[in-house]
């Protein structure tokens, strides 16, 4: 008999703003702060690098020619050409923030539109969608990249172009999969006997749900691009030496991992970070977009 | 299962420790059970301080609505409860073993070897990729030693006695291959092989039709009577209690309210609770209870369907072409007038589901169906979704039905936006309007869905069905998914609603009780076909087709007095719809035996 009577929740009716809630989480805090101080080094490396970063500084090598340690005049230390590693990593975060985050994003909507597509229509649309995505499943990614890569010019924009290309499939694998199983829900056939237009039934009662998968994917694929992009860069098809990227730096030096680990250590805990920034963010506005968590914290 | 040893063990035996009637020792002793849930800090009791005892070869009913923790009393019992809930206070004695004091393994050798569980959904319970003799012969041996040779035979014993058809067969077929009455009774064969001292049912036949329900509450109680066994009963359906139970605990919330014997708790309910719960179960009359409107010919009907069918391809074989058809419809005709309700009964499968379907346009349809006055298909996408404001539709499961990421006021105003009507200040204030008139406080319109209860929640349901100003609501099992006492203030939103706005229901259900008291008129469909169609009088007062009588003797009757007239046991199930290609299913012919009142013939 206690129908009438609703569930008593502690959260007061007044939605406290995305904001306000996001400043609550520390670590969603200290992700965002790092995406914001690598995006601000990266827009303003001139002004904050000490050095240009493809200059061969005489003092950046030890007299036996080899690099210096971190700490003292070079705060990262040097690389083996005598570069200064923290103009480098300052410049390099360009190349990797454009890469992990319109490559990336890029990637992120070539697969959900077309796994959007294919679930919710299926049929012969939804048949041929898949089946060029399983295709490209099927080929080598590095192949492909290298093919591509090589017919245009390489340059950081093509090279954007060719991951976010490649790495679409297993988005689409996923959002198709999720896309299928919402259209089949009962409240996505309530909105069609209600006369909802297709477009109003995906954009806003599917693709709210694919939100959560969507930033996971996002998150996990900017490590991964940017790791593809050093990949390329070191088979000689990614970004052009001396532009630096973090993923070139750690391909460039790992040979030398035992005699100077810091070449290899700080650009990888670079893309380490970023990645996890990205990742804390994301998962803290998962929660704070999803309104079937309110009243449960 | 730390048991606190708490208060009294047996000696002095709480209030509600009633042995049963041919009392002797009871071989389960509920004793002052607590089951709490920790929750942020402190501890929640969800089962208060719950006692009883279950003498041989008794029936004891635990009947409440959802969340009275009739459930949780019985995991409990089988030492089953999820992580974070335990039993704080009480025991549950098996004789003389305390089983909240037995550890892990001591409990396992019990379980379903002395006290065996059968649950409300048999597809779920039962391991999809193992077969039905691969899982009885497992279940055997889990706990006797027993050779695989004599497993079988025993499994196979026990199939023969659940009356299964061809039980050898069964042994090699996996659970998908059988219906759901079939899995149910595979279920009970795997509780009783090993002959338990206690059987709990949990919600046995909630899942399956009535007419199933039928065959398995009888098997239930002839296997009681052969092999003396205890049953705990869990249901929320005061029929089943009536029919089955020799004793009745009634729990709210976690309390018990009151323990009886059944005769008594029918005849004289001694709490206010009780009294309200047996008010609010529907019964089933004989149709003439009111005023019942003859068909109104005179009026044009909202919705008018003749000749429409709709059947499923099957494509079988490499090059995936069609093989069979599933007939799920074949030549239904009947007219809905305005300010009528009508109903279409049936057991699943029926098609009864795939009409309102077709109604709606979510399924393609042979045949005419007329929308006030415009014919279905064929129109522009703009005609489609004018004709859309006509007829709304309010499904089975609330939660399932409203997007869980919309808040409840937007998708009740949803409709208005659709089709461009008003303005967002105006749509929101008719929101506000609809939720008032439908019993909400329109002060929740911000909240989303999982904030409601089930009741409320199909409250939104049909506040955003009636924000268009419908002319008919297809109501397809709309209440059957509530607790009685919600679905009675259900059904009397809808009549008010009727009478307010003037609108047609076209009203889905399997439960002839609740067809019974909100129809005018009546169509009982079998296999997508109607069998018989005729007001409410003709079709209970007088049934004439074999299977509208079969529905009616088979639901359960909340008067334990009720001697039910002996008939064969029924068996078999229900014949299926699917058909090779170029064959069809035989057609029924209606014969109007008078007045209106349409049967089949043959």
């Amino acid at each position: 008999m206690t129908e009438l009577s609703i569930k008593t929740t502690t959260v007061s009716r007044a939605d406290p703003t995305v904001w306000a809630q996001l400043f609550r989480r520390k670590l969603a805090m200290f992700g965002l702060g790092f995406i914001v101080l690598i995006t601000l080094g990266a827009i303003f490396a001139p002004l904050i690098a000490p050095f240009a970063p493809d200059e061969q500084l005489f003092e950046g090598l030890t007299l036996q020619g080899a690099p210096m340690a971190p700490g003292g005049q070079f705060l990262f230390g040097t690389d083996l050409l005598g570069r200064d590693l923290f103009a480098r990593v300052l410049y390099g975060a360009r190349t990797s923030l454009i890469i992990g985050v319109v490559a990336n994003g890029l990637a992120l909507m070539i697969g959900t539109l077309i796994g959007v597509t294919a679930g919710y229509f299926r049929g012969w649309i939804g048949a041929v969608l898949m089946r060029f995505t399983d295709l490209m499943m099927a080929f080598p990614v590095l192949l492909l990249a290298i093919c591509l890569a090589a017919i245009f010019q390489p340059s950081l924009w093509i090279v954007a172009m060719v991951i976010a290309f490649v790495n679409w499939v297993q988005t689409a694998r996923v959002v198709y999969t999720e896309t299928s199983a919402l259209a089949e829900r009962e409240f996505i056939a309530a909105e069609k006997t209600l006369g909802a237009g297709t477009l109003r039934i995906l954009f806003r009662h599917i693709l709210p749900h694919l939100v959560p998968m969507i930033i996971v994917w996002g998150t996990l694929g900017i490590s991964t691009t940017v790791l593809l992009e050093a990949t390329l860069s070191y088979l000689g098809v990614g970004v052009q030496p001396p532009t630096p990227s973090w993923g070139n730096i750690i391909f460039e030096n790992q040979t030398y991992f035992q005699a100077a680990p810091w070449l290899v250590f700080i650009p990888g805990a670079m893309i380490l970070l970023l990645a996890l920034s990205f990742n804390l963010l994301g998962d803290a506005l998962r929660d704070i977009l999803d309104p079937t968590q309110r009243g449960m914290r | 299962m730390s048991a606190q040893a708490q208060t009294t063990p047996g000696a002095v035996a709480a209030p509600g420790i009633a042995t049963g009637p041919e009392a002797g020792a009871p071989v389960l002793t509920v004793d002052g059970l607590t089951i709490s849930v920790r929750q942020d800090g402190g501890e929640a009791v969800l089962v208060d301080n719950l006692s009883f005892a279950l003498g041989r070869g008794e029936t004891l009913a635990l009947a409440g609505e959802s969340g009275s923790g009739k459930s949780l009393t019985s995991l409990a019992i089988m030492g089953l409860l999820a992580p974070g809930l335990r039993v704080s206070g009480g025991a549950v004695r098996l004789r003389d073993t305390d089983l909240t004091a037995l550890p892990e393994s001591a409990l396992r050798g019990l379980r379903g070897n002395r006290v065996a569980m059968i649950f409300q959904e048999p597809m779920t319970s039962l391991n999809p990729i193992l077969t039905i003799g691969a899982q009885l012969t497992e279940a055997i041996r889990a706990h006797e030693p027993v050779s695989k040779s004599d497993a079988r035979v025993r499994a196979l014993e026990a199939l023969k006695a659940v009356r299964l058809s061809q039980p050898e067969k069964r042994m090699t077929q996996y659970p998908h291959e059988l219906s759901g009455g079939m899995r149910q009774r595979v279920m009970i064969a795997m509780a009783l092989a090993l002959e338990p001292d206690v059987l709990i049912a949990d919600e046995p036949t909630t899942a399956l039709d009535v007419t199933v329900q039928r065959e398995v509450l009888d098997l239930l109680r002839d296997l009681q009577r052969e092999h003396g066994t205890a049953i705990i009963l869990i249901t929320h359906d005061m029929g089943v209690v009536a029919e089955m139970a020799d004793r009745v605990v009634i729990l709210k919330q976690g309390q018990m309210v009151e323990v009886a014997p059944v005769r008594d708790l029918f005849a004289a309910p001694k709490k206010q609770y009780t009294r309200d719960l047996l008010a609010a179960v529907p019964r089933l009359g004989d149709g003439s209870s009111a005023q019942a409107l003859p068909e109104p010919v005179s009026q044009t009907p909202i919705a008018s369907l003749s000749e429409v069918k709709v059947r499923f391809d099957i494509r079988g074989g490499i090059l995936s072409r069609v093989t069979h058809r599933v007939h799920a419809v074949e030549n239904v005709g009947f007219n809905v007038y305005p300010g009528e309700t009508f109903s279409l009964v049936g057991e699943s499968g029926c098609g009864k589901s795939t009409i309102a379907k077709a109604l709606v346009g979510l399924v393609p349809h042979l045949g005419r169906i007329e929308l006030n006055g415009h014919v279905l298909g064929g129109l522009s996408a703009q005609d489609q979704k004018a004709l859309r404001r006509d007829v709304q539709i309010v499904f089975q499961d609330p939660m399932a039905a409203l997007d869980p990421r919309m808040r409840v006021g937007d998708l009740v105003a949803e409709p208005l936006l659709i089709h461009g009507i008003g303005s967002s200040e105006s749509r929101r204030a008719t929101a506000r309007e609809l939720f008032d008139r439908v019993g909400l406080s329109p002060d929740w319109i911000d909240r989303y869905p999982h904030e409601f209860s089930g009741g409320q929640r199909q409250r939104i349901c049909i506040a955003r069905a009636l924000a268009l100003r419908p002319k008919l609501i297809i109501c397809d099992e709309s209440v059957s998914a509530l607790d009685v006492s919600v679905q009675a203030r259900v059904l009397d939103l809808l009549k008010s609603l009727q009478a307010d706005f003037g609108v047609s229901y076209l009203f889905i259900s399997h439960d002839m009780a609740v067809v019974e008291n909100i129809s005018d008129r009546i169509a009982v469909m079998y296999l997508g076909q109607i069998v018989e169609m005729g007001t409410r009088a003709q079709v209970f007062g007088n049934p004439q087709h074999s299977y509208t009588k079969r529905l009616i003797e088979a639901v359960p009757v909340p008067d334990p007095s009720f001697e039910r007239p002996l008939r064969p046991r029924l068996t078999g199930d229900i014949p299926s719809p699917i058909y090779s290609l170029g064959e069809q299913p035989e057609r029924l012919l209606l014969k109007n035996i008078g007045d209106g009142h349409l049967v089949a013939v043959g």
